[in-house]
């Protein structure tokens, strides 16, 4: 067992700083007593990733990391022969007859482990990201779904590995492309949206324990304010942790328009929001 | 209602509603239900949120069928002395004045706590109309009149800046917090006289017209101001979507011609002897688009909705024109610059291009001085989309200049965002157009998406 309610999810998230709420507490706990990977989709820098990260602090379980690119394909993900060693290993024992060298280099010792499988063998509670999933392949989908439903991987010269403890799998997904019906059946959904003001006031205390909370308040309810605006990008919670970084280092206590106005690049990276911003906001 | 009738009644709901809720999601909700404490209402939620719905587009309806298959309390349990005692022991929420009221609610849209149990009372005291003999009617309309919380705005913001100066910073951010309490109560209210309806007349007959579509499928001629600025929201992650799934699409299409230096390079290591060949990607197909489209108030939203997600996905064309009519024609492309602002971009279109001489939709003569003043537009690469519902006042149709436009182009496409079933009632020209250029019904998102994928 992972956790032992959402409540205990909620304790011990927040005991490494990543403050959850109802949903996330539940659909984390859910992931972890139904033995299902959850699948966390939402715009970029709304903490998915950290929250793999933080279940994996929480439970003192290994993280192991795929990360997802264009291009990604089994060699790389799941598993490798070692080709160079297979073939010094032949010209080493050229006096050996076919079937025992065959026998040979199929085996562990020429076995290139690739994140996926690592996660399935580890003998420690582990935990498994595979990070931005829509970035990769239609066919890396195919590939995953084995491995999601029944926790097995099948090698032809080896047979199938099943896990020996199941691995906790967190998928995250920018959402820039629809993923296939079969992968969103086989994992628990959270939605990951931006949070209440209060809610990310807690986050940026939680993450910069040294800004003032009076601070930490405005800024919350500024970034919301943005957020209503009809932007590109609207500023997400990794951006609003850097301007209370930025408004530290500058040493301001106050965030009024002047202020505002000369961080506005930390938080809005896009020419047209930024004009927007100081028209809406009277900057 | 058991527990196991009432799951399979949500499920059964959710599915009537829209949601493809399959049979192994159904199971997983159930098992869900057996490890989580079933007393907890929020975590109950997220339990089956997290099985159940797996788009973003689909969870308003499930917030609103699961309010009503799971509300939050019941009439005949609900007291509101004890309920409201909890958090305000100096009103009697049945019995107190309008203005304390107010002053409550005041406290309430500034963040107090006690939104939901404050709108159930108020829908108890104010959301009741006698129908008939023993019978009661539900509305949320009478509650938000006798409290009319948007009359409050005012005050709330001198409360809040106090005395900073009005206009600046400080008071957009106080606004903002009101507006968005001020939905939720609107929310709480709604979602209460739903409940009430529900326990009267049963949960399915309400259910059925409690859930609106999802954002995809409004139909663009019904859609509300709101609806528009979240759907130009939709415009870029819809623009990127569709340009990934485009990609796939090409990179997965027929293979082009022999890539002679891969191949060589890859037999290097079989000791010359090519055992793969490689083919070259083929050039992807990008065609030259000329958007002609209706900007009349009638389908002005559909236009504009377009015309921005043409515009999203420029890369997947070699070039967009666009050009605006209503009863003339100007052309509207400059005011799609690259990083422009979209509001803004829609603003300026309407105030400065110059589409209008009397004012009434004619199609016919805006083709007419289409093929005059742009006609070098069109070419053999070039794909002409029209945009529009083809009614045009019983005006000449101007159908051979419309024929000769689309003999000179690659292809040649209308999109209509009137039902099929109304073409061709009243003035609308449909069939008369569409013998000419394929018309293709195109009501909401989408099927919007759709067309494009096909057209790209």
């Amino acid at each position: 067992m992972w956790f032992a309610s959402p409540a205990d999810v909620r304790e011990r998230l927040s005991a490494v700083d990543y403050l959850s709420d109802a949903s996330i507490a539940t659909s984390v706990f859910l992931a972890g007593a139904l033995g299902k990977p959850l699948l966390a989709e939402g715009p970029a820098g709304v903490g998915k990733t950290q929250l793999a990260k933080a279940v994996a602090a929480a439970t003192g379980a290994q993280l192991v990391r795929l990360q997802c690119y264009e291009g990604l394909d089994e060699a790389r993900a799941l598993y490798e022969w070692n080709y160079k060693k297979q073939l010094l290993r032949i010209q080493a024992g050229s006096d050996r007859d076919w079937d025992a060298t065959h026998d040979d280099i199929f085996t562990e010792e020429f076995l290139l482990e690739r994140p996926l499988l690592r996660a399935i063998r580890s003998e420690v509670p582990t935990v498994l990201l595979i990070d931005e999933i829509d970035k990769a392949d239609v066919e890396v989908e195919g590939l995953l779904l084995e491995i999601l439903s029944d926790y097995q991987v099948t090698i032809p010269e080896l047979g199938t590995i099943s896990a020996v403890r199941k691995p906790y799998v967190v998928l995250t997904s920018n959402a820039t492309r629809e993923l296939s019906e079969a992968l969103k059946r086989r994992c628990l959904y959270l939605h990951l949206e931006y949070p209440t003001p209060e809610r990310e006031r807690d986050i940026v205390l939680a993450q910069v324990p040294t800004i003032e909370a009076g601070l930490a308040e405005q800024l919350a309810r500024t970034v919301a304010t943005m957020r209503t605006l009809e932007l590109k990008k609207a500023p997400s919670i990794a951006e609003t942790i850097d301007w209370a970084n930025t408004l530290l280092a500058l040493g301001r206590t106050e965030l009024d328009e002047a202020t505002i106005g000369a961080t506005l690049g930390v938080v809005l990276k896009h020419a047209s929001d930024q004009t927007r911003a100081r028209k809406e906001l009277a900057l | 209602m058991s527990l196991l009738d009432r799951h399979i009644g949500f499920v059964h709901a959710l599915r009537e509603a829209g949601l493809p809720v399959s049979l192994a999601e159904g199971l997983d909700a159930a098992r869900a239900l057996q490890v989580i404490d079933l007393s907890e209402r929020d975590s109950l939620r997220a339990a089956y949120a997290s099985t159940l719905v797996k788009r973003p587009s689909h969870r308003p309806g499930f917030d609103v069928l699961f309010d009503l298959w799971f509300p939050a309390s019941t009439s005949g349990l609900y007291d509101p002395r004890q309920e409201g005692g909890s958090h305000a022991p100096d009103l009697d929420l049945e019995a107190a004045p309008l203005p304390e009221l107010r002053d409550r609610l005041a406290r309430l849209l500034l963040g107090a706590e006690g939104m939901n149990e404050f709108a159930r009372a108020m829908v108890e005291r104010f959301g009741r109309q006698p129908a008939g003999p023993g019978r009661q009617n539900w509305f949320s309309y009478s509650v938000m009149r006798a409290l009319s919380p948007e009359t409050l705005m005012a005050r709330l913001l001198a409360e809040v800046l106090a005395g900073q100066e009005r206009g600046g910073l400080a008071e957009k951010v106080a606004r903002q917090r009101i507006n968005e309490n001020t939905r939720r109560f609107e929310e709480a209210v709604s979602t209460d006289v739903r409940r009430r309806i529900a326990e009267d007349s049963g949960i399915e007959r309400i259910a059925r017209s409690a859930v609106r579509p999802p954002l995809e499928q409004l139909d663009f001629l019904r859609i509300t101001k709101a609806d528009l600025a979240r759907l130009r929201r939709e415009v870029h992650p819809l623009a990127r979507r569709l340009a990934a799934r485009l990609t796939v699409k090409h990179r997965l299409g027929h293979r082009g011609r022999l890539d002679f230096r891969r191949t060589v390079r890859a037999s290097l290591s079989s000791g010359g002897v090519p055992l793969n060949t490689f083919n070259k990607p083929r050039r992807p197909h990008k065609p030259e688009l000329v958007v002609l489209c209706d900007t009349s108030d009638s389908v002005a939203s559909f236009a504009h909705f377009t015309l921005l997600l043409t515009y999203a996905l420029r890369e997947q064309f070699t070039k967009v024109r666009a050009f605006g009519f209503v009863d003339t024609v100007d052309e509207i492309t400059r005011f799609f610059v690259p990083g422009a602002d979209v509001v803004e971009a829609m603003t300026r279109l309407t105030q400065e291009a110059d589409m209008v001489r009397f004012g009434r939709t004619n199609y016919g003569h805006a083709l007419e001085e289409f093929a005059e003043r742009y006609g070098d537009a069109i070419g053999p690469k070039t794909s002409l989309l029209i945009l529009g519902d083809a009614r045009s006042n019983y005006q000449p149709p101007a159908l051979e200049t419309l024929r000769r436009l689309s003999a000179g182009a690659r292809h040649a496409y209308w999109l209509n965002p009137e039902p099929t079933a109304q073409w061709d009632t009243g003035d609308s020209l449909a069939t008369a157009y569409g013998g000419i250029v394929p018309m293709h019904e195109c009501r909401n998102v989408a099927q919007l998406a759709a067309f494009i994928e096909e057209l790209a």
